[in-house]
């Protein structure tokens, strides 16, 4: 019965879609009030009946009703709570499910807290949403039901793959669409401009606040997902460049530009048109993103359950949305005016230039990704395109941005002086210099890149204090004076300082890790030990363990620093889930100041051998860690008051921009 | 500066940020793009030793051999030809013989595949597109390769 409802509510829900995609879109052309209302109760009311039907499926899940199809599939009564509600979304329907639910989640935000939006753009906005819903509830009424029944429900269902269940299973999807979907709000207000055919710059302060929050979700979520993948799939890595890695990468890239960009049309009016080109890339490529990822058109390591028939219907709806969005901007995009006029070296120089390397990295990720695709589909060849090439690519377009992200804040708006941003410099890239040449010092024979992307990252996280010192003079000033400047400072200017500096930490992690890390493969008997860095593991022997639906053995490893201190155990282990008779490698992992020493075991040999890998990675954790600072910097860039506050009348322009000189 | 000025220094530093991708993509696409070969392709194909490439197919049942050190040997097949393949390491949970796989490696002089990668897969009924693909071609496709197992008598139903 519970399945039924939820399927009935999605039908509504769909057809209040459809009247929300619509009716304002009339409105708004005839401008007619009471076409243009209909936007706002549809939002909430598409919200209410996707939420019930979301809530159905999840509650047939936490009641393990084997009579519906996807919940026999993916789910089994042995289970804890906690896995059977995640496997909500731990398949295909259950997450096209999730998409189409925080698309409403978004969508009814908007109508709720858009109060001091104009009445015509927020009706086309609504709607543009609604047609995305529309789509999507669509391609899952026709392709994906996940309320599907079976006529003889069978006793116990086939679990859910073995891999996912795991906490990460709670986080990660729920992330990284609230970051995918969350620029689908970009993108229907971009869209919505253009069907109006005027903009202005507080069009980018009502859209920021949105594009932030998808920015910090999407970070956090692929941020998440690479420690997940790091530490589940047992070798080490946390980082493929697979396809559907990129997939993700992409938007957070495109998104990123549109974060910058959008700073720029809001205080200075200038970049009106790339913005709005922007937002529509940003979103166009969440949707790409889907595709890959449900389609199964590419091989990845991340793929699970596809079906290509599928594929075709989101390929359609990819089509459709991307092309009519780029249609569109090509026929309206001339009207918008342009403004705004600023010297090569400014802020706005260097967020141009910052978006430029941006959108080009983006693009050699969309090529990598995309290529093997295109070459198969011309000539027949397979292909696949690796690391090495992002290597290649994105790593040389990353660097400059990298080396000019501390000058960036540090010009001033309209015309910047740059020799003036070096010497407040200075002291970042001396201390830079000197970590360069200490690592130089230290290691003996060690890898020659390496010091210098220590180097570059102490620049970024230096780079980021220096602009917060700047601003709050406090070197220079007596301190409580800079006390209060640096309660005086805008949030948005911590926030940015903050996510610039969390860039820096990431960076420090991904270059210690990959020039130092250390790696050892070997097949141990009871009783032989193995060293790696300055540690040392014994290998104490094999012993079962029961869990709620796998059986484990477990490996138990005594580890020692090399001068004979005890660290304590290690205990990786091999599950086998009989349900589905597949295994997985649980890695273990010992955390040691933000570093980790990482064991995982092979299948063990009758003759009681088993082979281990074992890994030193050093600062591995400073890569996650500096997401969740530029997740924090985002969330004070959120706070600020002039987005909480909403954005005032589209002020007259401050004496209509002139040329600088 | 006049606004034209400005503009094209802007369209100028925009061209040549694009022109350096592009020429880095050009470069790293004429030395790191690995091609796919099922075994009939490596044969029809003479392709040469040390050439890096992936190779992909079913394990061949029964031919798994573990030696010391972890080293392994087995059998690649796509039904018509065979390819051996040596490789050191530990192998991921769904290595399984009848399974399909996807190594990455090169021929060495006798012909033997030496891979330094063998590709994971995170779910059982997933069989990698380009094994399934060569599969197809050499008529050796069995319609439940990559399906999920059965589904219960009656099937989906309202």
């Amino acid at each position: 019965m519970i399945a039924e409802l939820g399927h009935y509510a999605l039908i509504l829900a769909l057809g209040l879609a459809l009247i929300q995609a619509s009716m304002p879109i009339v409105g708004a052309r005839h401008d007619d009030p009471t076409l243009l209302s209909v936007a706002v109760p549809a939002a909430l009311a598409q919200f209410v009946f996707v939420a019930l039907s979301f809530g159905a499926l999840a509650a047939c899940y936490v009641t393990s009703d084997f009579s519906v199809l996807n919940v026999y599939e993916n789910s089994n009564s042995a289970m804890p709570l906690m896995y059977r509600l995640t496997s909500v979304w731990g398949n295909h329907e259950g997450s096209m499910m999730l998409w189409v639910f925080i698309l409403a989640l978004f969508g009814a935000l908007v109508a709720a807290f858009g109060g001091n939006l104009p009445v015509k753009l927020k009706a086309n906005a609504l709607a543009v949403q609604a047609w995305i819903a529309a789509a999507f509830q669509l391609f899952i009424l026709t392709t994906s039901n996940p309320f599907l029944r079976i006529v003889d429900a069978p006793f116990e269902g086939r679990d859910l793959n073995p891999v996912l269940q795991d906490p990460g299973l709670a986080f990660h999807p729920p992330l990284l669409y609230l970051g995918y979907v969350g620029f689908s709000i970009a993108f229907s207000f971009a869209i919505a401009a253009l069907l109006e055919g005027r903009i202005d710059a507080a069009w980018a302060r009502w859209v920021r606040p949105w594009v932030l929050t998808a920015w910090m979700c999407l970070t956090l979520g692929i941020a998440g997902g690479s420690y997940w993948a790091y530490y589940e799939l047992g070798w080490g890595g946390y980082w493929f460049w697979d396809p559907v890695e990129n997939a993700s990468l992409m938007p957070w890239l495109a998104g990123t530009a549109l974060l910058h960009s959008a700073v720029v049309m809001e205080k200075r009016g200038a970049l009106k048109v790339w913005t709005i080109l922007l937002a529509i890339l940003a979103f166009s490529l969440s949707l790409i993103g889907t595709f890959l990822v449900r389609s199964g058109v590419l091989t990845s390591v991340h793929v699970f359950a596809t079906d290509p028939r599928r594929g075709i219907f989101i390929l359609a709806i990819l089509v459709a949305f991307i092309g009519g969005a780029l249609a569109l901007y090509a026929w309206r995009a001339p009207l918008l005016k342009q403004g705004g006029l600023f010297a090569p070296v400014s802020r706005e120089g260097a967020l141009v230039l910052n978006n430029l390397f941006l959108t080009c990295a983006c693009a050699t990720v969309f090529v990598g990704t995309l290529y093997p695709l295109a070459l198969e589909a011309l000539t027949g060849d397979k292909i696949s395109v690796g690391p090495p090439f992002f290597n290649a690519t994105f790593g040389p377009l990353f660097l400059p941005l990298l080396v000019a992200m501390p000058f960036g804040p540090l010009l001033g708006w309209k015309r910047g002086d740059l020799l003036g941003a070096a010497q407040r410099l200075t002291a970042a890239a001396f201390i830079a210099a000197v970590a360069i040449a200490a690592t130089f010092a230290l290691q003996h024979g060690g890898p020659v890149l390496a010091p210098f992307g220590v180097g570059l990252a102490l620049f970024v996280m230096i780079g980021a204090l220096i602009d917060l010192a700047e601003r709050t003079m406090i070197l220079r000033v007596p301190l409580n004076a800079a006390l209060r400047r640096a309660a005086g400072l805008p949030r948005s200017a911590w926030g940015s300082a903050i996510a610039h500096f969390g860039i820096g930490v990431t960076l420090l992690g991904i270059v210690v890790v990959t020039g130092w890390g250390a790696e050892r493969i070997a097949a141990l008997k009871l009783g032989d030990t193995i060293d790696i860095a300055h540690y040392r593991l014994t290998f104490d022997g094999l012993f079962n363990r029961p869990g709620p639906n796998y059986r484990e053995v477990v490996g138990r490893f005594t580890v020692h620093k090399i001068n004979g201190d005890l660290l304590g155990t290690m205990e990786p282990s091999r599950r086998t889930f009989p349900a589905r008779n597949m295994a997985t490698t649980e890695a273990a992992l010992m955390r040691r100041g933000v570093s980790q020493l990482y064991l995982s075991l092979g299948d063990p040999a009758p003759d009681g051998t088993v082979p281990v890998r074992l890994y030193f990675k050093p600062l591995v954790l400073l890569i996650w860690l500096g997401a969740l600072v530029m997740f924090v910097g985002g969330g004070l860039s959120l706070s600020d008051r002039r987005l909480r506050i909403g954005a005032p009348r589209p002020a007259k322009m401050p004496a209509a921009p002139q040329a600088a000189e | 500066m006049t606004r034209k000025r400005r503009r094209l220094i802007l369209i100028g530093g925009a061209l040549g940020v694009l022109a350096i991708a592009v020429a880095l993509m050009l470069n790293a696409f004429r030395d790191s793009i690995v091609f796919f070969n099922s075994p009939s392709d490596v044969v029809e194909k003479h392709i040469a030793p040390g050439t890096r490439m992936r190779l992909g197919g079913l394990v061949k049942a029964g031919s798994l051999v573990r030696g010391d050190d972890l080293k392994i040997r087995f059998d690649v097949t796509d039904g018509n030809r065979e390819i051996a393949v040596a490789y050191q390491g530990v192998l991921p949970d769904l290595f399984r013989e009848g399974q399909g796989v996807v190594a990455e490696g090169a021929l060495d002089g006798s012909g033997v595949f030496t891979a330094d990668t063998i590709l994971a897969k995170h779910d059982e009924t997933y069989m990698p597109k380009e094994v399934a693909d060569a599969l197809k071609k050499s008529g050796h496709w069995k319609d439940d390769y990559g399906r999920r197992a059965a589904m219960p008598a009656a099937g989906a139903g309202k």
